[in-house]
């Protein structure tokens, strides 16, 4: 009896490890396969089979994918991107989080509504429409007009904050009003402060989706010569590049390096925030 | 100037302009307005004027330039007679019972990994990271993969398999789809498992430990006590995943191109939008989309407070204490 319940639990055991190892196998498989391609020299590419393990590492590929996706540029505007997104994001979010969460006027439902309800309409089916007024904004090709559009389509930082609002006792604006603050300076001296775990949430979260967005970046930043991103440079491998598959390996690493280094720094907040910002799923 | 308006509007001057402006009710509005507006702004520039623009546009036959003609409701019928349009919607098909496969494997890792594991976090890590990865990259990535006697066949060889006996994984018809379903797999599996695996964690520990007392087995602490505080979870995404899969968009865009009988109804309107410029017959589309978006929402909120009628957290909780204490009481 005993015996057979402990070949049931090595049973099990075994299961559960065989399962999770295949399913890593799977998810590293196209990864792995990337890293092995880009790290072989052109001659054994062309020579060898995909799967086997380059018999000297080059990273020519890596060298010759940057400067053929133009990708110093690419990075420098993404960077720009990310800092006006983020920061108009997390200013807009908190501002606005403060005031739905603790006042009371007429409106404050039906705008509350107006968020959540845009929230479920589809963004690709919205860009028909989306277009046309960006051309008539005069915002196509124009950085300062992809960063407003990221940022004004902005849901998932304005619910981040009210949830984390919530957990703010309200006492703490009263005693800064006692003090004579207005409520300009309970928000900026008192309450801002206090957001930080919140921000850095919504750093991640919407520093990952701006930085991968390749949907939007492609449509409104036509011209790839001035306006490349990181995620549009992978653009420059379709065509006739399209079967040179030692630079897109390498480029796809290139740009995948700041997301896994991010992951490895702050896994934590990415599981927690993913939670919070599941609304918008 | 405004100061002496404002002595004539009051007739007992008691207050300063300085006085007015700092009081509460003054500052409140203030702060309402200069927080509220430019959101508020945006959102209507750039979500409700588009929406209300594109209710228009799909009564009309236009382009993004020149002149427009009113067809009434025109693109409404041929969305759903059009060859490409409506059946295009029934590919929708392949990616809900992917997502249900996918939510299923989810929730099968997510109760593995919260129970004590060896190199747990690594596992978690590594399940969840594909989600990071930019869309356009998972799409080369997955060219790649399936290329011809590249890494996928080159594996399946090492297993036994012929390279003549495995389809061409991106054109053949019979299977392309599937494997387009798989890179959503591949990259949203490990995010619904964290999600899980949340919902999981913040299960009360000590009704384990109550539960490791009465000498339940791993099994029955799924099935009597995680299953039921991760109910709510499963059945939101599990909806979620319909009006998800409906509006698919990714895999074929990236990586087919909507080519070989791949194109999903969102990648036909793009292009139906940006190429062909038909932006009523697009628009009529996104409409219609949407409409049964917004339904299937409903019926999932319907569905909810039908299933779980006291979905408030306080009353879960409560809900669990009792178990908790008729389970030691036992």
């Amino acid at each position: 009896m005993t015996l057979w319940l402990r070949a049931k639990k090595i049973l099990f055991v075994f299961i559960k490890y065989a399962t999770l190892l295949f399913m890593a196998f799977v998810s590293l498989l196209p990864l792995v396969s990337c890293v092995i391609t880009a790290l072989k020299s052109k001659e054994e590419y062309r020579l060898t089979n995909v799967m086997s393990w380059p018999k000297e590492l080059s990273f020519q590929n890596f060298v010759e994918t940057w400067q053929l996706a133009n990708m110093g540029l690419a990075f420098r505007n993404s960077i720009i991107v990310l800092v006006f997104v983020l920061v108009f994001s997390i200013f807009f979010g908190a501002t606005l989080a403060y005031v739905l969460n603790r006042f009371v006027f007429p409106g404050r439902g039906i705008i509350k509504n107006l968020f959540l309800f845009a929230a479920l309409l589809p963004g690709i089916a919205m860009q028909v429409s989306v277009y046309r007024m960006m051309y008539n904004l005069g915002l196509i090709n124009s950085m300062f007009g992809y960063i407003i559009l990221m940022t004004g389509t902005d849901i998932i930082s304005v619910t981040i904050f009210i949830q984390f609002f919530e957990n703010i006792p309200k006492e703490l604006d009263e005693s800064g009003i006692m003090d004579g603050c207005t409520y300009f300076g309970v928000f900026f001296k008192i309450l801002f402060p206090l957001l930080k775990p919140a921000m850095v949430t919504v750093m991640i979260l919407k520093g990952v989706s701006t930085y991968n967005e390749y949907y939007m970046a492609n449509l409104y930043l036509q011209d790839k010569l001035k306006h490349i991103v990181v995620s549009t440079s992978l653009y420059t491998f379709t065509g006739p590049l399209g079967n040179q598959y030692n630079y897109i390996c390498a480029g796809v690493l290139i740009t995948m390096a700041p997301a896994l280094l991010v992951f490895i720094l702050c896994q934590k907040q990415i599981y927690g925030g993913l939670a919070a910002g599941a609304v918008k799923a | 100037m405004s100061t002496s308006t404002q002595t004539v509007k009051e007739p007992v001057p008691r207050k300063t302009f300085r006085e007015w402006f700092y009081s509460r009710k003054v500052q409140k509005r203030l702060v309402i307005g200069t927080f509220v507006s430019l959101p508020l702004l945006l959102l209507m520039i750039f979500t409700y004027v588009p929406f209300v623009e594109m209710f228009q546009f799909s009564f009309y036959e236009m382009k993004y330039i020149g002149p427009r003609t009113f067809v009434g409701l025109q693109n409404y019928f041929e969305v759903f007679t059009r060859d490409d349009c409506f059946k295009a919607l029934l590919l929708s098909g392949y990616y809900i019972v992917g997502a249900f496969v996918q939510l299923a494997i989810a929730l099968y890792f997510a109760s593995i990994l919260c129970f004590k594991t060896t190199a747990g976090g690594v596992f978690k890590g590594v399940l969840f990271f594909p989600y990071l990865v930019c869309g356009i990259a998972v799409g080369f990535i997955f060219k790649f993969f399936y290329t011809r006697g590249f890494v996928l066949d080159t594996v399946l060889q090492w297993i036994g398999f012929s390279q003549e006996s495995l389809p061409f994984w991106l054109k053949d018809t019979s299977i392309n789809n599937i494997s387009l379903v798989f890179t959503s797999f591949w990259k949203y599996m490990g995010q619904n498992m964290v999600l899980f695996l949340g919902a999981m964690m913040s299960v009360d520990s000590s009704l384990y430990e109550a539960a490791n007392i009465d000498g339940a087995n791993s099994w029955h602490k799924f099935r009597y006590i995680m299953l039921p505080s991760i109910k709510q979870v499963i059945v939101l995404n599990l909806i979620l995943s319909i009006s998800g899969s409906l509006s698919a968009f990714e895999p074929p865009f990236v990586i087919t191109k909507g080519q070989f009988g791949t194109g999903t109804y969102f990648v036909i309107m793009d292009r139906l939008a940006h190429q062909n410029q038909k932006l009523g017959l697009a628009s009529a589309m996104a409409i219609v989309l949407m409409v049964i978006i917004f339904v299937v929402t409903i019926l999932q909120q319907v569905a909810m407070k039908k299933l779980f009628p006291d979905n408030d957290d306080n009353g879960r909780i409560r809900k669990v204490k009792a178990t908790k204490g008729r389970k030691v009481s036992v």
